[in-house]
C-alpha cells in the first residue's frame, strides 16, 4: 500500500494536482467502505468510463 | 532489441513483439481465450509473442495510464457532483479495488511467466492515444504523415492530431472527454439496441438501408462543429458522465422514440437514425481531414483509434482527395495499442532509428500459424476426415471449384490476422457472384442478422476494375461502390423499395457483395504479401471471369475468430460451411462422422 501511495504523491506533483489529493484520499476512503459493504464489485457494462 | 508491448484490464487484451524495429508477432488475447473481447492479462498472447524468451526482452510497454484514467474519473465525478453517485458507487470499489493497482497486477502477471525477471524496471506506460498514433504512424509506409487518433475516450483524450517525422511523432493538439465522436457512435448504437463496444459495426452496416432525415437535428442539437472540424457535444442529451447508460430521457424525447431493446424488430426509424448519425461523423471528419491537411501540409495520413474502423467515413476521407494516401492501422482498436505502446516505446523512449517500409506491417499476418504435420495431426486427433493435396495447385483446384459451385469454404491459412478483420487466413469463402449467398452466409453459416453485409476480396490488379477505387485496400478499411460496368438497372418498381426490402434486390454482377447503396467494404489482395489467397482468387477468375469472392471472418456470432485448427474443424462441424482447406488438408461436409455434427454450435457463444 506504501508503494501506490508514494506513486500518487509523484504522479500529483508530476501533474500539478496536489489539489485532487483531498478529494482521492476522501474517495479511496469512501471506494474502501463501499467494497466492504459488498461482496464483489460488478463490472458496469458500458466500458467507455471504466 | 526487444520490445513487448501490452494492452489489458478494458477491453480487447492483446500483446505484440517489435524486435530491431521489425513487428515480429502480435495477437488478440480472445483468440486464446475463446472469450469476446477478452480483457484478462493477456498470458497467452504474450507467450505466443516471445515464444517463452523472456530473457531477452528490454522493455515492456503498456497502453494505457491508470492514474491519468482515474485522474478523469475523480474529476468527472467532481464536476458533476452530486449527479453521478450511482456510477460512482459502481466504479470505485473496482478502481480502488483492483484497476489503481494495474502496475502491481501488470508486474504480477509478468512474474507467473517469468519469476527470476526484474519486470518492475523495464515497464513503460505510453499514453492511450499516443498508443494509437505510434500504432498507425510508425507501422506505416510513409517517412512523414499527419496522425489523426479518434475513439470513445483513452485517458482524457477522444481525439488527438500529431505529425509523424521518421522516429518521431510530435503532437500538436486533442480534443478531451466527454466531447467525443467514438462516444457519439456508441450512444446511437445503444439507442438502435445494439451491444456498445461491438455492435457499432452493425450500425454502420444498417446505415445505407435508411435515410438522413435526423442529421439536422443531430447537428442542431447533439454536436457543435466548428469550421476546423474541432466539436462539443451537449451532455444536455448523454448519461454517460454520471450513469451507467449512453444516453438519457431527454435525447429519446429528441428522436421521439425510447431506446430499442435488442429483442425488438429493427423498423425504418432505426436504419434513419443509423444514416443520420453516419452522415454526421463522417461530415465532422471530413472537417477535421481538411483542416489537418491545409495546417500540416502533409501528403499522407494516418488513422487509428476505434472509429477509425467506420470503413464508410475512410472511404470518403480518401475520395475527397485533401491526401495522396491514407493508410490505416488494421488493429485501430484497442488490441493494437498493444503494438502501438511497443513501437512508442522502441522509437519515442529508445530513440531507435526507423527504416520506413511498404511491408513493415507483414500484411497483418501476425498471429499464430502451424506447420502441415501439426495441422494433421491436430484434425486426426479431432476425428476429421480429410485428404491431403500434393500442392498448393491441387489445394487452389479444390477450393476454387467448390466457391464456384455455390458453396461456403471455410479457409485456413498460414499465420492468424491481428486486427478484428480477416484477410484470407482464418476467412470464410464464397461465391459473389450468387444471389443467395448473403442469406445463405448470415442466416446458415454465421448465425446473423440477415441485413448485414458481406466484403469482397480482390485480385488487386483487378480492382480498379470492378470497383471505384484506384489505391490499395489491403486490411479492409475502405469502402468503395462497385463500378458502374457492373451494376445491374434497377426497374421502378425496385427503385421505389424502401428499407430492409433493398436487400432483395440484385443490384450487380456481384449482388453477395453489394450493398444496398452499390457500396462495399474491399479487400485488395496482393500477390506478394498472401501468394496463396491471391492463387485462389486468380484460379477463381480463370473458372469464372470474376475475380472477386466474399470474404468473412472464420467464426459465427459472438464467438472469437477461429485460431486452432481444432476449432476451425468444430466450426466447419457446427455450421453449414460445406467444404474446409486448412494447410493442404481438405475436408468436405458429406466425407465427416455425423456423429461429430454439432447442431447447437453457435448457443455456446453470447450474441454480440
Amino acid at each position: 500500500m506504501t508503494g501506490i501511495v508514494r506513486e500518487l504523491w509523484v504522479y500529483a506533483g508530476a501533474r500539478k494536482k496536489f489539489w485532487l489529493l483531498p478529494v482521492l484520499i476522501l474517495m479511496m476512503v469512501f471506494g474502501g467502505m463501499l467494497i466492504l459493504a459488498q461482496t464483489s464489485a460488478v463490472a458496469p457494462f458500458i466500458y467507455t468510463l471504466f | 532489441m526487444r520490445v513487448l508491448g501490452i494492452s489489458a484490464y478494458y477491453h480487447d487484451s492483446a500483446a505484440a513483439l517489435i524486435e530491431d524495429g521489425r513487428i515480429v508477432r502480435a495477437a488478440q488475447e480472445e483468440r486464446f481465450t475463446r472469450k469476446k473481447h477478452d480483457a484478462s492479462f493477456p498470458k497467452n498472447a504474450i507467450e505466443f509473442c516471445t515464444d517463452g524468451d523472456y530473457a531477452s526482452i528490454d522493455s515492456v510497454a503498456f497502453y494505457d495510464k491508470p492514474f491519468l484514467k482515474f485522474e478523469r474519473l475523480l474529476e468527472t465525478y467532481l464536476a458533476f457532483a452530486p449527479r453521478g453517485f450511482g456510477s460512482f458507487r459502481t466504479s470505485m470499489p473496482l478502481w480502488v479495488g483492483e484497476k489503481l493497482f494495474q502496475k502491481r497486477n501488470l508486474i504480477a502477471g509478468l512474474r507467473g511467466l517469468d519469476d527470476g525477471k526484474d519486470w518492475e524496471s523495464i515497464l513503460l506506460f505510453t499514453e492511450h492515444h499516443q498508443s494509437h498514433a505510434a500504432s498507425a504512424f510508425f507501422a506505416s509506409p510513409f517517412e512523414r504523415a499527419a496522425v489523426l487518433t479518434l475513439d470513445g475516450v483513452g485517458e482524457w483524450t477522444t481525439t488527438s492530431l500529431a505529425v509523424g517525422d521518421g522516429n518521431i511523432l510530435r503532437f500538436l493538439r486533442d480534443i478531451p472527454f466527454p466531447h467525443s465522436l467514438g462516444l457519439l457512435y456508441s450512444a446511437f448504437t445503444y439507442y438502435a439496441g445494439f451491444k456498445v463496444n461491438s455492435g457499432e459495426y452493425k450500425l454502420m452496416g444498417l446505415a445505407p438501408y435508411g435515410e438522413p432525415r435526423f442529421a439536422q437535428q443531430i447537428r442542431e442539437h447533439l454536436i457543435d462543429v466548428k469550421a476546423d472540424g474541432s466539436f462539443r457535444l451537449n451532455m444536455r442529451y448523454f448519461d454517460y458522465c454520471t450513469g451507467l447508460k449512453m444516453i438519457n430521457g431527454r435525447f429519446e424525447r429528441l428522436f421521439g422514440q425510447p431506446a430499442r431493446r435488442s429483442d425488438e424488430d429493427l423498423t425504418q426509424f432505426h436504419m434513419d437514425i443509423a444514416a443520420s448519425v453516419q452522415q454526421v461523423l463522417t461530415d465532422v471528419l471530413l472537417k477535421l481531414t481538411r483542416s489537418i491537411a491545409r495546417e500540416t501540409k502533409m501528403r499522407n495520413l494516418c488513422l487509428a483509434g476505434g472509429v477509425a474502423l467506420n470503413c464508410v467515413a475512410n472511404g470518403q476521407i480518401l475520395r475527397d482527395g485533401q491526401f495522396e494516401n491514407v493508410w490505416i492501422q488494421p488493429a485501430a482498436g484497442d488490441a493494437g495499442g498493444a503494438l502501438g505502446a511497443a513501437l512508442a516505446a522502441y522509437y519515442q523512449h529508445h530513440g531507435e532509428p526507423r527504416a520506413v517500409s511498404a511491408h513493415t506491417m507483414r500484411g497483418s499476418y501476425l498471429g499464430p500459424a502451424y506447420e502441415q504435420t501439426e495441422i494433421e495431426r491436430r484434425l486426426r486427433m479431432a476425428g476429421a476426415r480429410f485428404t491431403v493435396c500434393k500442392s498448393d495447385d491441387e489445394l487452389l483446384e479444390k477450393c476454387s471449384s467448390s466457391i464456384a459451385e455455390g458453396q461456403a469454404v471455410g479457409w485456413f491459412q498460414g499465420a492468424m490476422e491481428f486486427g478484428p478483420r480477416a484477410l484470407g487466413a482464418r476467412s470464410i469463402l464464397g461465391d459473389a457472384r450468387s444471389p443467395g449467398m448473403q442469406t445463405t452466409l448470415n442466416l446458415k453459416v454465421k448465425f446473423r442478422e440477415s441485413f448485414r453485409p458481406f466484403a469482397p476480396s480482390v485480385l488487386k490488379e483487378r480492382a480498379s476494375q470492378w470497383f471505384s477505387l484506384d489505391t490499395d485496400s489491403p486490411y479492409m478499411l475502405l469502402v468503395a461502390d462497385v463500378h458502374p460496368s457492373k451494376r445491374r438497372e434497377m426497374s421502378a418498381a425496385e427503385q421505389r423499395l424502401f428499407g430492409i426490402e433493398k436487400l432483395r434486390v440484385q443490384r450487380s454482377s456481384i449482388p453477395a457483395v453489394t450493398h444496398v447503396d452499390y457500396s462495399a467494404r474491399v479487400q485488395t489482395v496482393d500477390r506478394e504479401a498472401n501468394p496463396l489467397y491471391h492463387g485462389l482468387l486468380s484460379k477463381f477468375e480463370e473458372k469464372t471471369g470474376c475475380p472477386v469472392i466474399v470474404n468473412t471472418s472464420f467464426n459465427v456470432r459472438g464467438e472469437p475468430i477461429v485460431n486452432t485448427p481444432e476449432e476451425a474443424f468444430r466450426c466447419f462441424m457446427g455450421t453449414e460451411i460445406e467444404a474446409l482447406a486448412i494447410g493442404r488438408c481438405w475436408l468436405q461436409k458429406c466425407d465427416q462422422d455425423p456423429a461429430l455434427r454439432s447442431g447447437e454450435y453457435q448457443s455456446a457463444f453470447v450474441p454480440d
